[in-house]
C-alpha cells in the first residue's frame, strides 16, 4: 500500500475544512471495509485519509418527530439490534445482517454503503423503499437528497468536492405499514447480490388493499434503482399474489442489469421479477403483523 | 459398521485429542507467513496481465533506483535448465516448463504468470517497486476452451511440445502441438458388448477448471547463506520434493538445500508444486539476507494450480436386467500453461467401480491459456465419476431399475479387472452400497418441499481413488520417563501426527498420549514423500509400526540383559517385556533402567514397498430445488466410505466430510470464470464461490471397514475419494427434484434456471 495522511478530526466542521483543502484527494474512513481493500488493490491512493468515526454527529442513532435519524458511520449491528428499528424499518435490519459477516457487520456502515455508491449496495434499495434522504455537509448550506438519486453511476454520486454525508433521515412509519429487503446470490451467506430488492407497503385499515407502496431495486442497473411507476401503481390494489406478481412483471421492464461473472443479464432480469412478488408478499405480510418465514439467504 | 472379525485394539479406533491441537486453536502454530528473521527482506512479484504474449522486454531500471529495493530478478538472472527431464517423485518433470512456470522465459502462457521479482526493505517499498517495472509485451490470441485448443489450426502454447501417444496410435506429425499426450486402454471387444445392451446412452459432460481453496495461500522464505547452503521456510505438503525442485531449478545438489516444512494451512494436492522458493533464494543470493515471499489470494487463484476443466464423451451399454455390458469414453482435460493434466488418472477412475466387461477410454492432455493444474484430492477422478455416475442414473431411470441395486450388481469386486489392466485386491465397493441402502437417511422418506415454488429430489453416486504407497522414514527414541519421541518427514494435514503416533503406541501397547510426534526437516528425518495421495496414515504408518518393531525387539534384548537371562528367553508383548519364571516388565518401568543397560534405544522404520488396495465411497443426498431462481439447496447429505481401519474415527469422519463439502462446492457454484481475454473475474474467495457453513448440512459419515490387505492394521487412505461422487450425486437428485439432467459444471443458478425453462 503506498503512503498516505491520516486524520481523525473531532468535529464535523474540521471535517469538512480537512476535505475542502484536499483538493479531492482525500477519502473518508468510516468501517474501511471498502476502502481499505480499495487501497490495498491500488484502485484508490488518497494522499489523505480522513477517519469520521469520531464525529459524534455521523455516530446518531435516533428517533425524533421527523423520524429515524441514521448517522452515516452507524455500524450495521447497532441497526439491527435497535428494537425499533427492527420492528418499523425491518427492511433496514433485513439488509444490515446480511452485509458481510459479524466482523464486517461490526464495522460497516449504511452510510459508507451508499457513498461507496456500487449498484449491488445491500442497504440502498432498503433506504430507498423506506423514503430516506441524505443530509449533506459541506462547506456550503446543509442540503438534502433522496437516497434514490444520491448515486450518479458506478462509484459515483451527488456529493460535490468538500461534502460529506453526514446522516440518513427516514420520515415516521405510517400505520398498518411493513417492509422488507431481500437478494438472491448464489450461495446463503457471504456473497455480493444477484439481484437485490426492498420494499415498504402501507395498507389501508382493512389491511387488505394497498394504500402506498415503495419497490427499489438493487444490481440491475448502473444505480441502486427507485421503481417509482411499479411503486405508484400499487397504490389501490388489493394484496394479493396477483398484483404482486404483476408488480414484478413490470419491474422486470425497467431493469438494465448486465453479465458478469455475478450472473447473466438474463438471469437477473428474471430475478427482479421474483424477488419483487416475494419481496412484496413479506412486506405485506409484516404489514398486516403476520411473522414472514424468512431466512436469510434462503430466497 | 465394523467388519465381524476386526481385531480387538487399544488405541486404534479411539479419539484422543490431537498432539498439534492446542498449538492450532491458541493460534501459536508457526505458519510460513509468521516467520521474521533478523535482517529479512520482503518480495514482490510481477504477474503477466496477459493470458497469451511475447515478452519482448523488461526494464527494471526504475524500480531498482527506488530507495529501500535491495534487488531485482528476471528469468535471465535463473540458471539455465536446457532440454532435461528430472524424476521429481511423482514421475519426470520437463525442467524447462518447471523453470517457465517460476518465472517466464520469452513467453507468458496465462495471467498472472510470474514475470520479475523484486526485494525490498519492506512489502510496500516491494510492492510499489514492482509497478515501476515495465515489461513490453507482444499480445498473442488465448486458448482457453480444451476443445478449441486442440483444433489444428489452433494457436500453440509451447513451440516445444508434440503429441505422446500412450497405448494410443503414434502421431506421424512431427509437429508442435497443444495436446501433450493421447491415452488409449482398451478391454474386450465394444462391438460386441453395445451389441448385447437393451439400451445404449451417449451424453457429453463439460466441467470447468476449480480451485481447491486451501486457507493459506503459498508463502516461502530463503537464506542462501554465506557458504553456499539454501534453507527455505514453507508452506509444502512434501519438503523433500520441494527440497528437490528448489535444488533442480537453482542446479544445486539437493544437500544444498534444507527445507523447514512451517504448518501448513491446507493443500489438498495444490502444495506439491514449487512456486516461490526459487525466486526467493535468487533474491536472497543477491543480498545475502533472508527474502519472504507471500503470494496473495488473487495470485492464489490466477497463477497455482488448479483441476482442470474437462469436456467429456461417455457411452455406456446395459442388458434391460440391468447389467453393464459394455463402455467407452473420450477424455480431454486442460492441462493449463504446460502439459501435465490427471487425465491417464481421470481414464483409469471412470469406469473403476464396475465390472465392465468391453469398455474403451481415449484421453487427452491439452494445454490451454490458463494456469498450470495440479493435483485436487483424487485428481481427475471428480470430472469423469460426474459424467459416468449421472449416465447410470440415466440407465437406471429408462430400465425402472433401483440405482443401488444397480450399483451392487455391477459393482467391481475382488478380482474385477480395470480398464487400463490391473485386477483389484479385496476391496469394499458392495459394502458402502449396502451402508448407504441400510442408512437412516435412505431409509427414511424425502422430505416435503418449503413451499409450492420449491421441489426436493435424492439421488446417489458411488467413486472410486487409487490411493498410493510410497516412501517414508520414522525415528522413534524411547525417553526415560517412558515416553515415545517420534519424528516423522510427513507434513501434517489432516491430524497425521497422531495416526502415526496412535500406531506405534498400538504397537508398542502404550497410550498415544506418551508418543510424541515432530514433522522434521529434510535434514532431521530420512527421505519421504508427499503428503498426498491418501498415503501418509497407510505409508508413514507402516514405517511407524516397523520402528515400532524394532523398539520391541531392543527392548526385549535390554530387559533380557538386566535379568541377566538369555534374548531368546524374553518377549515383548502387551506393552512389557515377560521373561523367564514369570518375570515381567512394563515399558515405562524399562525405559527409566535403559540408562543402566545400554544406553538409548531408538527404532527406525522405513515404507515403500506397499501398494494400497484402492478406495470406494457412495453417497447419498437430497437437495430442494427453488424452481424459479434455479438455487439449490443441500437438505440432507449421507456418506458411506471405506476406510479399511480407520485409526482415529474423527479424522476419518472430518475427510470425508471435507471432501464432501468440496463436492458440493464443485456441483453449485465454484469455477474459473474468464473473459474473453483470458482474465480470470472472480480471482476473490467472495467471488470465487466454495461453501460456507451456510450452505451445507451436517454431513452424515458411516466409516465402512474392510480391512486393506496391505497394511498391518488394515488402513485404507481417506483423503480424496469423498470428493468424486457429490458432483454426480447432487445432478441425480436434481433431476428427481426437477425433471432436468444437468451435464455441465458448476450446476449454478443460472444454469439450473436457463435448463429448467428449456424443459
Amino acid at each position: 500500500m503506498h503512503a498516505f495522511e491520516y486524520s481523525a478530526p473531532h468535529s464535523l466542521s474540521d471535517a469538512v475544512s480537512l476535505l475542502s483543502q484536499a483538493n479531492g484527494n482525500a477519502k473518508l474512513l468510516a468501517g474501511g471495509t471498502d476502502l481499505i481493500d480499495q487501497m490495498r488493490t491500488g484502485r484508490f491512493r488518497p494522499a489523505l485519509v480522513i477517519d469520521v468515526k469520531k464525529l459524534a454527529e455521523l455516530n446518531l442513532l435516533e428517533f425524533d418527530s421527523d423520524g429515524l435519524h441514521v448517522g452515516a458511520a452507524v455500524t450495521c449491528y447497532r441497526i439491527y439490534d435497535e428494537p425499533d428499528i427492527a420492528n418499523d424499518y425491518t427492511a433496514l435490519a433485513d439488509a444490515c445482517h446480511i452485509i458481510g459477516g459479524v466482523q464486517i457487520q461490526s464495522r460497516a456502515s449504511m452510510g459508507g454503503n451508499l457513498c461507496n455508491s456500487g449498484p449491488a449496495a445491500d442497504s440502498t434499495p432498503a433506504m430507498i423503499a423506506l423514503g430516506g434522504h441524505c443530509v449533506i455537509v459541506g462547506p456550503g448550506e446543509t442540503r438534502q437528497v433522496p437516497v434514490e438519486d444520491f448515486c450518479t453511476a458506478p462509484g459515483k454520486n451527488v456529493l460535490e468536492r468538500g461534502e460529506l454525508l453526514a446522516e440518513i433521515l427516514f420520515p415516521p412509519r405510517p400505520a398498518n405499514s411493513g417492509s422488507h429487503y431481500r437478494r438472491l446470490i448464489p450461495r446463503n451467506e457471504m456473497d455480493i447480490a444477484v439481484v437485490g430488492v426492498g420494499a415498504s407497503v402501507e395498507l389501508d385499515e382493512d389491511k387488505q388493499t394497498i394504500k402506498s407502496a415503495r419497490v427499489a431495486l438493487g444490481a440491475v442497473a448502473p444505480t441502486p434503482l427507485f421503481a417509482k411507476d411499479v411503486s405508484e401503481s400499487l397504490a389501490g390494489k388489493s394484496a394479493t399474489d396477483e398484483t404482486f406478481a404483476a408488480a414484478g412483471e413490470a419491474a422486470r421492464q425497467i431493469v438494465s442489469p448486465i453479465d458478469d461473472m455475478r450472473g447473466t443479464a438474463d438471469y437477473r432480469k428474471h430475478i427482479t421479477g421474483v424477488l419483487v412478488k416475494r419481496v412484496l408478499a413479506a412486506a405485506t405480510a409484516r404489514a398486516r403483523g403476520e411473522t414472514i418465514n424468512y431466512k436469510a439467504g434462503r430466497d | 459398521m465394523a467388519t465381524a472379525d476386526k481385531p480387538k485394539y487399544n488405541v486404534i479406533g479411539t479419539r484422543p485429542i490431537r498432539h498439534d491441537g492446542v498449538d492450532k486453536v491458541t493460534g501459536r502454530a508457526m505458519y510460513g507467513a509468521d516467520l521474521r528473521l533478523t535482517g529479512m527482506l520482503h518480495a514482490a512479484m510481477v504477474r503477466s496481465p496477459h493470458a497469451h504474449a511475447r515478452i519482448k522486454n523488461i526494464d527494471t531500471s526504475k524500480a531498482a533506483a527506488l530507495p529501500g529495493v535491495r534487488a531485482v530478478v528476471a528469468a535471465a538472472d535463473m540458471p539455465q535448465q536446457g532440454d532435461r527431464h528430472v524424476e521429481l517423485g511423482e514421475g519426470a518433470v520437463n525442467m524447462r516448463h518447471l523453470a517457465a512456470n517460476v518465472l517466464a522465459q520469452d513467453k507468458v502462457l496465462y495471467r498472472g504468470h510470474p514475470v520479475a521479482a523484486v526485494a525490498a526493505d519492506n512489502i510496500h517499498i516491494a510492492e510499489e517497486a514492482a509497478r515501476l517495472i515495465e515489461v513490453e509485451y507482444e499480445v498473442l490470441p488465448p486458448v482457453l476452451d480444451v476443445r478449441a485448443a486442440m483444433q489444428a489450426d489452433a494457436p500453440i502454447l509451447n513451440d516445444d511440445v508434440r503429441t505422446v501417444a500412450a497405448g494410443a496410435p503414434e502421431s506421424d506429425q512431427d509437429k508442435p502441438s497443444n495436446i501433450a499426450k493421447h491415452i488409449l486402454f482398451e478391454k474386450g471387444s465394444l462391438d460386441e458388448g453395445f451389441a448385447a445392451a437393451d439400451v445404449v446412452i451417449e451424453r457429453e459432460f463439460d466441467t470447468t477448471m476449480v480451485h481447491q481453496g486451501y486457507i493459506e495461500p503459498h508463502n516461502a522464505t530463503v537464506l542462501w547463506n554465506a557458504d553456499g547452503k539454501v534453507t527455505v521456510w514453507m508452506s509444502t505438503q512434501g519438503s523433500f520434493t520441494a527440497r528437490q525442485q528448489t535444488a533442480e531449478l537453482l542446479r544445486l545438489p539437493v544437500s544444498s538445500v534444507k527445507v523447514v516444512p512451517m504448518e501448513i494451512g491446507g493443500g489438498f494436492g495444490g502444495k506439491i508444486s514449487v512456486y516461490l522458493p526459487p525466486v526467493a533464494a535468487v533474491l536472497s543470493r543477491k543480498t545475502g539476507r533472508p527474502v519472504k515471499l507471500l503470494m496473495s489470494r488473487t495470485d492464489v487463484f490466477e497463477a497455482t494450480g488448479p483441476t482442470p476443466g474437462s469436456h467429456i464423451r461417455l457411452k455406456l451399454g446395459v442388458t434391460k436386467d440391468g447389467k453393464i455390458t459394455a463402455a467407452d469414453a473420450w477424455v480431454a482435460f486442460e492441462a493449463g500453461a504446460y502439459p501435465g493434466s490427471p487425465v491417464g488418472m481421470a481414464c483409469m477412475c471412470v469406469f473403476a467401480c464396475y465390472d465392465i466387461p468391453h469398455a474403451r477410454v481415449e484421453g487427452f492432455d491439452v494445454c490451454v491459456n490458463k494456469p498450470r493444474t495440479n493435483a485436487y484430492r483424487a485428481p481427475g477422478s471428480t470430472q469423469v465419476a460426474f459424467a459416468i455416475e449421472t449416465v447410470i442414473d440415466e440407465a437406471c431411470e429408462q430400465l425402472k431399475l433401483d440405482p443401488a441395486e444397480f450399483r451392487l450388481q455391477n459393482a467391481s469386486k475382488e478380482g474385477t479387472q480395470r480398464v487400463d489392466g490391473p485386477n483389484f485386491g479385496r476391496i469394499g465397493m458392495v459394502e458402502t452400497v449396502e451402508a448407504i441402502k441400510a442408512s437412516d437417511h435412505y431409509q427414511s422418506p424425502l422430505p416435503q418441499p418449503s413451499s409450492p415454488e420449491h421441489k426436493t429430489g435424492r439421488g446417489m453416486a458411488s467413486g472410486f481413488w487409487f490411493n498410493v504407497g510410497l516412501k517414508s522414514s520414522v525415528t522413534a527414541t524411547v525417553n526415560g520417563d517412558g515416553t515415545v519421541s517420534l519424528v516423522e518427514g510427513s507434513t501434517d494435514i489432516g491430524g497425521t501426527r497422531t495416526s502415526i503416533a496412535m500406531q506405534l503406541a498400538e504397537t508398542l501397547g502404550i497410550a498415544a498420549e506418551d508418543v510424541h510426534p515432530t514433522v522434521a526437516d529434510t535434514e532431521g528425518i530420512g527421505y519421504t514423500d508427499v503428503t498426498g495421495g491418501s498415503r501418509v496414515t497407510f505409508s508413514t504408518g507402516i514405517a511407524a509400526v516397523r520402528a515400532a518393531e524394532e523398539l520391541r525387539n531392543k527392548l526385549a534384548a535390554r530387559a533380557a540383559a538386566l535379568w541377566d537371562v538369555p534374548d531368546d528367553q524374553t518377549k515383548y508383548e502387551d506393552g512389557g517385556v515377560t521373561g523367564p519364571d514369570g518375570k515381567r516388565i512394563a515399558f515405562k518401568e524399562l525405559a527409566e533402567k535403559l540408562h543402566m543397560v545400554g544406553g538409548p534405544v531408538i527404532g527406525n522404520g522405513t515404507s515403500g514397498d506397499q501398494t494400497q488396495g484402492g478406495a470406494f465411497g457412495t453417497h447419498c443426498v437430497d437437495v430442494e430445488v427453488d424452481t424459479e431462481t434455479g438455487k439449490v439447496q443441500i437438505l440432507r447429505y449421507t456418506i458411506a466410505q471405506d476406510a479399511g481401519t480407520a485409526i482415529h474415527p474423527s479424522y476419518v469422519e472430518g475427510q470425508m466430510q471435507g471432501g464432501v463439502v468440496q463436492g458440493i462446492g464443485w456441483a453449485l457454484n465454484e469455477e474459473y470464470f474468464y473473459d474473453g481475454e483470458g482474465a480470470m473475474r472472480n480471482a476473490t474467495f467472495l467471488d470465487y464461490r466454495m461453501p460456507t457453513c451456510y450452505d451445507v448440512p451436517m454431513i452424515e459419515t458411516i466409516i465402512v471397514e474392510v480391512p486393506d490387505p496391505n497394511h498391518p492394521y488394515g488402513v485404507r487412505g481417506v483423503g480424496e475419494v469423498p470428493i468424486c461422487p457429490p458432483p454426480a450425486a447432487i445432478a441425480n437428485a436434481i433431476h428427481q427434484a426437477v425433471g432436468v439432467r444437468m451435464r455441465h459444471l458448476p450446476m449454478s443458478p443460472p444454469r439450473l434456471l436457463a435448463k429448467m425453462v428449456k424443459a
